[in-house]
């Protein structure tokens, strides 16, 4: 498995991926968002099983192109590998990538976000927190990336009300604990004109869905 | 616009150039020399309707055209929307006095649970410009408000928005309300959304999914001319 601190940028999670990196014949699909998340779910439970590969997680802003993406990657390994599990939630599919995981025998995890699924997917449907904008730590980190420039904020500062009025709160769920990353998700509550709220998860769901399919 | 540093005078230009240039000046989002151009026309003796037609209606219609064809993106979009909000708050009060055509009433909302409104916005503000009458119910509006606002006003048409996947199942709540109520068939309901698609919008029970506010204009116009068709 690569080193995570030292091998993998988020830069390359965010526009390329990740290619397989393991020996095992379950191939795990995830997010290059989770990536760093999957692999040490991985090395801490010693699931050698398990090979990842990420799609480029900036497909989280054009969620459409999800299905598809997931499609052609099950097919291009299907050779290869005995089991597929996709480290994904509906990511704003609209029950999409449910229906292509079905259709094809892979595995997702039942959660609509990968936020909710950090939180704790019952938790987090139970909380009902409709004005709460989340970032985990990988949007913490390219906040900028995901949020800030695609929305065209970076040009049009005067937007920021249009997008975001309706949110009361940030909240940032937190998979480690980095004070460097807390101070930047603080900053990005305030960029955004929004309460902050810190709340450690952990890796959530995450962990189970990975550790509980041999 | 000022005549300093050679900027174009707006008032200088004849009617053809004016249309022209407030196209372009919705385009590029620039809401203040929309609402100056459409006073311009105003006292030029512009009929309301006609300015909002054949000025910000079809320039929004390009911004909508370029937008799906990927050459512009969400933020340019709004930046258009205030555009052409800021030249609707001048001719709103004065379509209503001028007795414009009316095509048809609208209630639209964001589902219960959601609090996104840009999309559902965007559409408030085509179907206004198209001459339907608008009542807007905001964000996070259960079933009961939606129904008793269509009856209540007497609407042709109920539109409901959401974004969230979470969210987008509480419109098939709406609409077995209604036929619980056996109001189904008084209204056309129009649904959409980013996770939205044809699919469901059938799944569901809607008369129809529309992808874009361009598409929900001309979904709700052809939807409403088959209904007085068929009276």
């Amino acid at each position: 498995m690569p080193d995570p601190d030292t091998q993998i940028t988020d830069e390359a999670l965010r526009d390329v991926g990740l290619l397989p990196f393991g020996a095992g014949k379950t191939l795990v699909i995830a997010c290059g968002a989770l990536a760093r998340e999957v692999l040490a779910i991985i090395n801490l439970n010693g699931l050698d099983h398990l090979t990842l590969t990420c799609l480029p997680a900036i497909l989280h802003n054009t969620p459409k192109d999800i299905p598809q993406a997931v499609e052609n990657a099950i097919i291009a390994h299907q050779d290869t590998y005995d089991h597929f599990l996709i480290a994904y939630g509906d990511c704003g599919t609209g029950g999409l990538l449910q229906a292509t995981c079905d259709r094809l025998g892979a595995v997702m995890i039942d959660a609509p976000h990968c936020y909710a699924f950090f939180d704790g997917t019952d938790q987090f449907i139970a909380r009902g927190e409709v004005t709460s904008f989340f970032l985990t730590d990988f949007l913490a980190r390219q906040f900028d990336a995901f949020v800030w420039t695609p929305l065209g904020l970076n040009r049009y500062p005067d937007l920021r009300d249009m997008y975001f009025g309706n949110y009361e709160n940030l909240v940032y769920l937190a998979q480690t604990d980095d004070a460097d990353l807390l101070a930047k998700a603080k900053v990005c509550a305030d960029r955004l004109g929004l309460k902050f709220e810190h709340r450690k998860t952990g890796y959530g769901d995450l962990t189970e869905f990975l550790t509980s399919r041999s | 616009m000022s005549d300093q540093d050679g900027d174009l005078i707006l008032a200088d230009l004849n009617d053809s150039e004016l249309v022209e240039q407030m196209m372009d000046d919705l385009y590029d989002g620039l809401k203040d020399e929309i609402a100056e151009a459409v006073t311009i026309l105003l006292d030029r003796g512009w009929v309301p309707y006609d300015i909002l037609t054949k000025s910000l209606v079809l320039g929004m219609q390009i911004v909508g055209d370029d937008f799906r064809d990927g050459i512009l993106f969400v933020p340019e979009v709004l930046r258009s929307a205030q555009a052409m909000k800021g030249g609707m708050a001048i001719l709103k009060p004065l379509l209503v006095e001028t007795g414009a055509p009316k095509m048809g009433k609208m209630v639209i909302g964001t589902v219960k649970g959601d609090i996104h409104d840009i999309g559902k916005n965007l559409v408030a503000m085509m179907m206004e410009g198209a001459g339907f009458e608008i009542i807007d119910l905001g964000i996070n509006n259960p079933a009961e408000d939606y129904i008793n606002t269509a009856i209540n006003e007497g609407c042709d048409i109920i539109g409901m928005s959401a974004l969230l996947t979470t969210t987008m199942p509480y419109m098939k709540v709406v609409i077995d309300q209604l036929t619980e109520m056996g109001k189904r068939g008084d209204y056309i309901v129009l649904v959409g959304g980013a996770p939205l698609n044809e699919e469901f919008g059938k799944a569901i029970g809607a008369d129809a999914y529309c992808d874009d506010a361009a598409i929900a204009v001309e979904t709700a116009k052809s939807m409403i001319a088959r209904r007085h068709n068929q009276v």
